[in-house]
């Protein structure tokens, strides 16, 4: 279903990574690793067409992601290494709005449910900058609780969580993954996903990108 | 799409309400320079009335000007633009949505307060009104025009003063026709003329700005 082909990545006067290429179908996951630097965040951001490779082609379900534009996008789900919540809102706030202005609303209850599943209840009406590290991060990934697009890029998505948490977003992207959708992620921590195929995909190795199966 | 804007619109009045610092700072801006032409200038009401249209409409632009900067900027700080590029929709509505909000926060209280600024400049009550008229048309040009530059100078250092260099030239025909309105009625010529062109450049900013900017904002996420 997404499919890579020979992505060449230039930042400023450096190449970070050329050749990258791989394929991925339903429930499974691609587990992407490398040193600090290498890259990982850029190629994230090049499969949700944010940033356009050098060379190299992106395809969802056969087709450039670049002419699929909205009908790609409305199967993506993207979390950056920034949070993308509002600290003047709350938590609650901040999903419904998020989930909103993706299309996906949420009702209210939809909301606080999602909120409960990551451990932030009784925290909904509190504005975001109360909250420390975790929680905003929790907050952020409350929005996979009810997430149902078939794609998701996930950058660190364990960062700032603590073991509980980890596990509980572990556990989410399992089930994503049973359900048939697809997930790419960056992370230094080995952590193992319930169910499907995982796939690992090193980065800034000596040939540039050497595929494991 | 009308929901979406809708959406867009709920949200950053949301967040502009708990931040009522910054709408509050530009308001008092917009009437502190106001209000230091006819100190400076001496209590002539012939040369104040004269005056008023310029003054208050140059600082009208400089009070929009204010707030601009940060009209994509919090977004993109917090990683929130990057979910609207994605979202399922076009960038260009969603700029729309947010330039409406950017107008009723800092375009909107300037035409509140100009009538009450005008009586400083002892301008008489049809003038006062075609003032008011002529902020009300032209600053939803000011908030499409400046979106296109605050996208434009988005992320780079210094962008506030380039920012400033860009959009103000660009303001120099809502400024023209908006004090020229004001002008055209004191000197009994009827404003009707500078007003329409003021109107077509409002429809211009708020239909045709929203799709150069969400353009620039995709160069500024790359």
């Amino acid at each position: 279903m997404l499919e890579a082909s020979n992505l060449e990545c230039v930042r400023g006067e450096r190449r970070l990574f050329a050749g990258v290429s791989f394929r991925l179908e339903g429930g499974e996951m691609l587990a992407l690793q490398g040193r600090n630097g290498s890259g990982k965040t850029s190629l994230l951001r090049m499969l949700c067409g944010l940033t356009p490779p050098v060379s190299g082609e992106i395809r969802w379900r056969g087709k450039p992601i670049g002419k699929l534009g909205e009908e790609f996008r409305s199967e993506l789900f993207y979390l950056g290494h920034h949070n993308a919540i509002k600290e003047d809102l709350t938590p609650l706030e901040n999903v419904v709005a998020s989930t909103t202005l993706a299309q996906e609303a949420l009702d209210e209850n939809a909301a606080l449910d999602a909120l409960e599943r990551v451990g932030l209840r009784g925290r909904e009406d509190l504005a975001c900058r109360y909250l420390s590290q975790g929680q905003k991060r929790r907050t952020a990934l409350a929005r996979l609780v009810h997430e149902r697009r078939a794609l998701w890029v996930l950058d660190e998505p364990y960062v700032a969580l603590d073991a509980a948490a980890v596990e509980l977003v572990a556990g989410l992207v399992g089930a994503h993954l049973q359900r048939g959708g697809l997930a790419v992620l960056t992370t230094h921590q080995a952590v193992a996903v319930a169910a499907g195929g995982v796939r690992e995909l090193w980065l800034g190795t000596d040939d540039a990108a050497h595929n494991r199966p | 799409m009308l929901k979406l804007i809708r959406a867009v619109i709920s949200r950053d009045l949301r967040l502009a309400m708990r931040r009522q610092a910054d709408i509050v700072a530009a308001m008092f801006f917009f009437i502190i320079v106001v209000s230091l032409f006819p100190l400076g200038v001496g209590p002539e009401p012939d040369q104040l009335r004269k005056l008023a249209p310029g003054v208050l409409w140059v600082a009208a632009l400089l009070a929009t000007m204010l707030s601009l900067p940060r009209l994509f900027a919090d977004d993109h700080r917090d990683g929130s633009l990057e979910q609207l590029a994605l979202a399922p929709q076009p960038l260009g509505l969603i700029v729309i949505g947010k330039i409406v909000a950017h107008w009723l926060v800092a375009g909107l209280p300037l035409v509140v307060l100009a009538p009450v600024l005008g009586i400083q400049f002892d301008l008489a009550g049809d003038a006062l009104a075609v003032l008011t008229l002529s902020l009300l048309i032209g600053t939803p040009a000011l908030s499409g025009i400046g979106a296109i530059g605050a996208a434009l100078t988005l992320g780079v250092r210094g962008g506030g003063v380039l920012l400033s260099l860009l959009v103000l030239p660009l303001y120099i025909p809502v400024l023209i026709f908006g004090a020229g309105a004001v002008d055209a009625t004191v000197t009994g010529l009827g404003a009707q003329a500078h007003l329409s062109l003021l109107g077509a450049l409002a429809l211009g900013g708020v239909f045709f700005a929203p799709w150069p900017t969400a353009a620039a904002l995709r160069i500024a996420l790359e």
